[in-house]
């Protein structure tokens, strides 16, 4: 099952984190209690030019020196504090602590090297070494707030009203696959990109080892995280559009396709025959996020749902049209996409 | 003759009740089993192969075949075979040369692997109502692709991709060639080919010109004897296939006897009438990795880089690195051929003893090409022992992109697996260039009986990915995670990347 829910303003009007809260909690019965998260952008302003690490400490006191040796290798952290949490019902596991850091693109030896590269290495480092530090964003002027609980449990531990951003993905988990680990509460993040999901990757096995292939190690035990990484690889990597990434990931079908246009046809093979191996099969709704976007796509065959709304500025897509509504009650341009059918909604200003 | 005679190997039981004399059975065996005399039916169970061309014609039901009709000394060492062996090289002092594949009885792998079905978190997707597609292409694919986009919406698709072979199935059926089988029995697997929309392979004895009105679904072949290999040849193919090895006898080049060298088998071949046809152990011009790249470069260069070029290996102890080296050569496929492969005539120590698996080696090819980055540089076609449809949708979730058929498709045709493919009489009209024999086979009817069990294998592998929750085979390829190995070993669960039941 699984609730899902993400909202962008696309001229950076901030909304604070109570209404996705509302928004989330009014989908419980598509969770299970035992995880849920947030995603928001544009809530550093002060610390803007830095990636905002957010990292899960099993212990603080032993964890953390090690991941500022690991960091302070490769840059500098201009800012360091334990993530505020609150009294909310929730059994603390982990310790969520943020850093803000600045990578030192001189001390890469690849003259090629990027800022982004030397951040995720450094998490595909530190998350597949399982040392007790788990990095859970690593985006700048954004951060991932999760854990095991409900969706309301998980905002108060937060207090998730406390952020104001103009980009929000919220998460209600019903977990099949490692049912209690904060690590595995939704959103998964690499650098920008932050992905919530309902359903289930059955092409997993084959996304996994492409996506492997390119340096990256999934290491979170759950199908989710290669989606953030197949579309960094595809639009950060590879610069397709958000648009050709979807398309990519959730193809038309070969009859499709074979009616098409010839231009058109040529371009849709081009992309199924390279990225075959990336396609994702099996029953899902998902939002990805990145600092300027957001876009929602499902299955080929949209085995879970998936609704968009539009109200002034703001779009929004979820897995509920009951959960948009609790934001914008005025809502009235409510659409369900096509199978596959990406919905984009970018910034403006 | 200090041996004597060695036991029947088959024996035959005609039920005098019920036999009526009509002499179907001595018309139809060409091993010599059974003759007329004073008007009743005598048999020499001695020549019988089990080919069960008697049986199969035998319209009362009267003939029965029995195995090893008489014990030896049962010895856990000493088998039957082994002292037969013993017996047949102390008379001849030869190699003994036999014909089809492996009949060791090593483990299946594929018979150790057990595929996954989906149950209430995933739903299984029904063929019968919803889209599955196993359209396959095969070919080099770019690592990623370079577009321009317009304001105006319009994408400009900027990389040029390499020609793909397009399969709506993802079997094709191997090489054979004319010579090692009948002009008819590749004239109906042409024909199957063509009907199903995949490819066949011409072997490495050239392309006989009554083919030509299928040769879009041809792949030609190119082999260390060279046989048959002109610019027309190469010019008529939808790709080439340089063959380096066989499965069935890793190491060594074709053999086909003088006997099967008819006038019609000598010129597709463009060799002298009657003569052996060895293609030598390498070839001659291909000694190192970057003698093949040249091969590789000089017959896509003469057919102007239109088709995709393949090259086929033995599946042995490095065909992972090897397989790396054949992506850089400039190929656009590998094809790796199981040890379990058939073939027209192989010396029986090289069939038995010698090669690995074809579910070891793809599983290895595959993940050393993902480590190397270059898995998109090749399509990876397995080849060797396929006998079913679950056997595919293994092997392509080992990695394989497709696979060929060999056996199966002769079975289709009536092939009883008898293993006499060397001798040349084969009484089905398959491995044999008899114009008595090859004509008893009908291209029309074997070419339907072809596409059937491609059409039936296809439909399978379409329903074991629905119940897997996958609707396109590129979410199979490589997709171990819905494999899971049921009392294998520890190692080879390591190499073939697979959990063990229950985890």
């Amino acid at each position: 099952m699984c609730g899902i829910i993400g909202v962008i303003d696309k001229r950076r009007q901030c909304m604070d984190g109570s209404k996705i809260r509302e928004a989330l909690a009014s989908m419980d019965e598509r969770g299970s209690g035992e995880g849920a998260g947030y995603a928001a952008y544009g809530i550093y302003p002060e610390f803007a030019d830095s990636y905002a690490i957010h990292v899960f400490f099993d212990n603080v006191r032993e964890n953390k020196p090690a991941l500022i040796k690991d960091l302070e290798e490769w840059g500098r952290i201009v800012h360091c504090e334990a993530i505020p949490i609150y009294e909310a019902g929730i059994k603390k596991v982990h310790t969520p602590w943020r850093f803000f850091f600045k990578p030192d693109i001189t001390r890469a030896q690849n003259p090629l090297t990027t800022a982004d590269d030397i951040v995720m290495r450094l998490v595909m480092n530190v998350n597949s070494a399982h040392n007790g530090s788990l990095i859970i964003s690593s985006g700048k002027n954004m951060g991932v707030f999760k854990a095991a609980g409900w969706p309301e449990q998980v905002a108060n531990l937060y207090r998730i009203q406390d952020y104001k951003g103009y980009l929000w993905l919220a998460h209600n988990r019903y977990p099949t696959n490692t049912p209690g680990w904060w690590g595995g509460a939704h959103p998964f993040n690499l650098l920008d990109w932050s992905v919530v999901h309902n359903g289930e990757i059955t092409s997993y096995g084959t996304n996994r080892r492409y996506i492997e292939s390119y340096g990256y190690n999934c290491s979170m035990y759950t199908d989710t995280e290669v989606v953030a990484y197949l579309v960094d690889l595809l639009v950060r990597k590879h610069g397709l559009s958000e648009n050709l990434a979807v398309r990519a990931l959730a193809p038309p079908f070969w009859d499709e396709i074979d009616a098409m246009p010839e231009k058109e046809r040529e371009l849709n093979r081009a992309l199924r025959l390279t990225y075959g191996p990336a396609l994702m099969n099996g029953p899902f709704a998902i939002c990805v996020a990145t600092a300027d976007t957001l876009v929602g796509f499902t299955d080929r065959i949209k085995l879970r749902p998936l609704v968009t709304g539009e109200y002034k500025d703001r779009l929004y897509i979820s897995s509920e049209e009951a959960a948009i509504r609790r934001i914008e009650p005025e809502i009235e341009d409510v659409r369900m996409p096509k199978a596959g059918e990406p919905v984009i909604g970018r910034v403006i200003a | 003759m200090s041996i004597g005679s060695i036991p029947l190997r088959f024996k035959i039981e005609l039920n005098t009740e019920r036999c009526m004399n009509c002499g179907r059975c001595v018309e139809n065996c060409s091993y010599d089993v059974f003759r007329k005399e004073d008007n009743k039916i005598v048999v020499n169970s001695r020549n019988c192969v089990a080919c069960h061309r008697c049986l199969a014609f035998c319209p009362r039901d009267a003939i029965d075949i029995y195995e090893k009709p008489t014990d030896y000394r049962s010895h856990p060492v000493w088998t039957r075979e082994i002292r037969e062996a013993v017996f047949n090289q102390a008379k001849t002092g030869k190699i003994i040369v036999a014909g089809m594949g492996n009949v060791l009885p090593y483990p299946m792998i594929f018979d150790r692997l057990v595929l996954d079905a989906c149950q209430v978190t995933n739903p299984s997707i029904d063929p019968l109502r919803e889209p599955m597609e196993l359209r396959t292409y095969i070919g080099k694919k770019p690592a990623a692709l370079s577009v321009k986009e317009h304001k105006n919406g319009d994408t400009e698709l900027l990389t040029k991709l390499a020609p793909n072979l397009k399969i709506e199935t993802p079997i094709m059926i191997g090489h054979m060639s004319y010579g090692a089988i009948s002009l008819n029995a590749q004239t109906a697997l042409a024909k199957a080919a063509t009907k199903m929309g995949t490819f066949m392979g011409t072997g490495e004895g050239g392309l006989h010109e009554s083919l030509y009105p299928y040769q879009s679904h041809m792949i030609v072949q190119v082999a260390s004897g060279r046989f048959g290999v002109d610019i027309n040849y190469l010019e008529r193919g939808a790709a080439i296939e340089i063959k380096i090895g066989q499965g069935a006898k890793p190491g060594i080049g074709g053999h086909l006897p003088g006997e099967k060298v008819c006038a019609d088998v000598s010129c597709t071949r463009m060799i002298p009438e009657g003569s052996d046809a060895i293609s030598p152990a390498p070839h001659h011009d291909i000694y190192s990795i970057e003698d093949l790249k040249q091969l590789v470069h000089s017959l896509k260069e003469a057919t102007e880089w239109k088709k995709p070029v393949f090259v086929k290996i033995a599946a042995v102890h490095n065909s992972a690195a090897i397989a790396a080296g054949i992506a850089r050569s400039g190929a656009d496929a590998v094809v790796v051929d199981g040890f379990r492969g058939g073939t027209g005539a192989a010396p029986r120590v090289f069939r038995d003893h010698v090669g690995i698996p074809v579910e070891a080696a793809v599983a290895s090819v595959d993940a050393k090409l993902r480590k190397q980055g270059i898995r998109n540089e090749v399509s990876i076609i397995a080849s060797g022992g396929i006998r079913q449809s679950a056997d595919i949708a293994k092997i392509i979730c080992l990695g394989a992109d497709a696979v060929y058929i060999g056996t199966s498709a002769l079975v289709a045709m009536g092939c009883r697996v008898c293993g006499t493919c060397n001798r040349g009489t084969c009484a089905w009209g398959i491995a044999t260039q008899k114009p008595e024999l090859t004509k008893r086979l009908d291209p029309e009817t074997n070419a339907v009986q072809v596409a059937n069990l491609i059409h039936a294998w296809t439909d399978e592998i379409a329903e074991l990915m629905g119940a897997a929750g996958i609707n396109s085979i590129e979410s199979l390829r490589g997709n171990r995670d819905r494999l899971r190995g049921y009392m294998l070993d520890e190692g080879l669960l390591q190499v073939l990347d697979v959990k063990t039941v229950g985890a």
